[in-house]
């Protein structure tokens, strides 16, 4: 081989914290979940989807990109409380197979309703940022991925801070570590059921409108689900710094992958290189870089 | 629900908690069995009972967390029986449980804080959007968090992570935790289990602290015959989930079934290792 290209490696490294950012936003999505109702939502991809095909479908109708933001979020909010109430809450209790299943079915519904609703076409929303790429360096950048990475810190830092800090997230916290005792402090545990689906549907709306914003609007969009699962084990199913830093590094993996091996191969590694990292994960820490340990009592 | 907490219903030395013939059964195994115990405004209320005898399954059943085949349980005049265990805890009941229960990650602030979650008015969508009144509740509620602190004496360790403290100490965190609720009866489930004679003593102290200063309600369950004895105003004894003796802790002494269950029960027990 020549010489280490260090522009390009930068380039690839540059892309892939962009696109991890998102990846970041999206798998918090799955993680508040996660972390307060112990629920695995495999429907976290068509939640990101549904809410870009709200966001597109309310600007295509000629209303303006942060009313239609704003009507993604209160759509998806109504979505989280709804789902909660009708699919989730009566299967609790019910086992994780139940739960999963329940979540994957979620899944094919929201996909084939979407269709249903908003027509096969690819549609697209259009941030008002412009589309003079932005120069950061040696790399340049398309502004609606750079809103996108500005937007996903905003979140991600937010988010933080209110599991850390705010009262309410602390009690969300506490759910999360034990129903029983958090009901025993008096919590009704049921409202934050609801509330960390409200919030998941908060987190997809912002990552749908963004994402789709990048990629275009169609069904195709909820296979970004399918990166919040190798985000998420390589972070912890319930950490939220897990989410971060699994985003990044699975972005940054990606972007490598199809810059250095894709051209090689052919093509391909870029999409199963993130799972291979999952896999190594999966068998030398399970719990992920920040996850809990659970410990069984017998 | 409204509740008044500011006056209490009961005045002192009147039933406050009645628990009326409750019972049990869990498939085949009777857990509790036909059990009333009535428990006076201020007392120290003991159940005391070999291993599997029931005690456990009575302090679920006042707590809300399991909920009775038959009977009723009271407490101020309300029927409290059906009560989700959220509830009962903004009634003014609060536990402690016979494994230390304290969410571990957390901070031991962050543990006694959210045994305030009952007297926070701000609602979920309020906190969130009005920053202002839950602030200042905030500062209020750690007002009164602090004055445990001190009073258990835990100031250095406000922001260890409650699972990194020794064993004693997680015990007294997690009865700091349910005073916290400013509760008027305090369930305290094997409170000094597990813990060395010297630990057990500082237990007993605070319990009787608790009882004096706040005139708080204690209903407890404990294993050691000796300190039950030596602090409770009443005893309960429990065998098979039956109710087999009750009275002051000299009568219960004295009784001939009460001795029989508890050594038959260490003897059963030494069988069965």
């Amino acid at each position: 081989m020549g010489g280490f290209d260090w522009g390009f490696t930068f380039v690839l490294v540059v892309n892939g914290v962009m696109v991890g950012l998102m990846y970041a936003l999206i798998a918090l999505g799955f993680v508040l979940i996660c972390k307060a109702t112990d629920v695995i939502n495999f429907a976290q991809g068509e939640f990101v989807m549904f809410a870009a095909f709200i966001a597109a479908g309310v600007a295509g109708a000629g209303l303006n990109f942060w009313v239609a933001a704003l009507v993604s979020i209160i759509g998806m909010v109504a979505l989280g409380f709804g789902l909660e109430r009708v699919v989730l809450r009566p299967l609790i209790g019910r086992g994780i197979i139940a739960v999963v299943m329940a979540t994957i079915g979620l899944a094919a519904v929201l996909r084939g309703v979407a269709v249903l609703i908003f027509g096969p076409d690819t549609r697209a929303i259009t941030m008002p940022v412009g589309d003079m790429p932005i120069n950061l360096g040696i790399v340049s950048v398309p502004p609606a991925q750079l809103a996108g990475a500005v937007v996903s810190i905003i979140f991600l830092a937010v988010f933080s801070w209110f599991f850390l800090k705010s009262r309410v997230g602390v009690a969300m916290r506490a759910v999360a570590d034990s129903q029983q005792v958090a009901m025993a402090m008096g919590i009704n545990v049921r409202r934050y059921f609801a509330l960390a689906w409200a919030m998941a549907g908060v987190v997809s709306a912002i990552g749908g409108v963004v994402w789709g914003a990048m990629l275009g609007v169609d069904n195709q969009i909820a296979l970004v689900g399918l990166k919040v699962f190798p985000v998420v084990i390589l972070g912890g199913l319930d950490s939220i710094v897990g989410a971060i830093v699994g985003g990044l590094i699975i972005g940054v993996v990606e972007n490598l992958a199809a810059g250095y091996f894709d051209p090689v191969v052919g093509g391909g590694t870029k999409d199963f290189a993130p799972y291979l990292v999952m896999l190594i994960v999966l068998m030398i820490r399970p719990e992920g870089m920040f996850g809990r340990r659970r410990i069984e009592r017998v | 629900m409204a509740i008044d907490r500011t006056e209490p219903t009961t005045a002192p030395g009147q039933i406050q908690l009645a628990v009326t013939g409750v019972s049990k059964r869990f498939g085949g195994v009777r857990a509790v069995e036909d059990v009333s115990i009535a428990v006076r405004r201020g007392a120290i209320a003991s159940v005391i009972g070999p291993n599997g005898a029931g005690k456990t399954s009575l302090l679920n059943m006042i707590s809300g967390f399991y909920k009775p085949d038959t009977g009723s349980i009271v407490f101020d005049g309300t029927d409290i029986t059906r009560f989700r265990p959220s509830e009962i805890a903004a009634c003014g009941i609060a536990r402690t449980f016979q494994n230390i229960a304290l969410f571990s990650g957390m901070t031991v602030l962050d543990n006694i804080m959210l045994g305030r979650h009952v007297h926070m008015k701000a609602g979920i969508l309020s906190s969130l959007v009005y920053w202002g009144l839950a602030q200042r509740e905030e500062v209020r509620h750690r007002a009164r968090v602090e004055e445990l602190i001190d009073f258990l004496g835990l100031q250095d360790l406000r922001r260890q992570p409650a699972g990194a403290l020794a064993y004693g100490l997680r015990k007294r965190v997690e009865l700091a935790r349910a005073l916290a609720l400013d509760p008027k009866v305090l369930l305290l489930d094997e409170p000094m289990g597990g813990m060395n004679q010297e630990e057990k003593e500082d237990m007993a102290r605070y319990i009787l602290d608790v009882n004096e200063q706040w005139g708080t309600t204690v209903i407890l369950i404990e294993h050691d015959m000796a300190l039950v004895m030596d602090i409770s105003d009443r005893v309960s004894v429990l065998d098979r989930g039956r109710k087999i003796a009750e009275g002051t802790p000299a009568e219960v002494q004295r009784n001939p079934d009460v001795m029989r269950a508890y050594l038959g029960g260490v003897a059963e027990e030494e069988q069965a290792a």
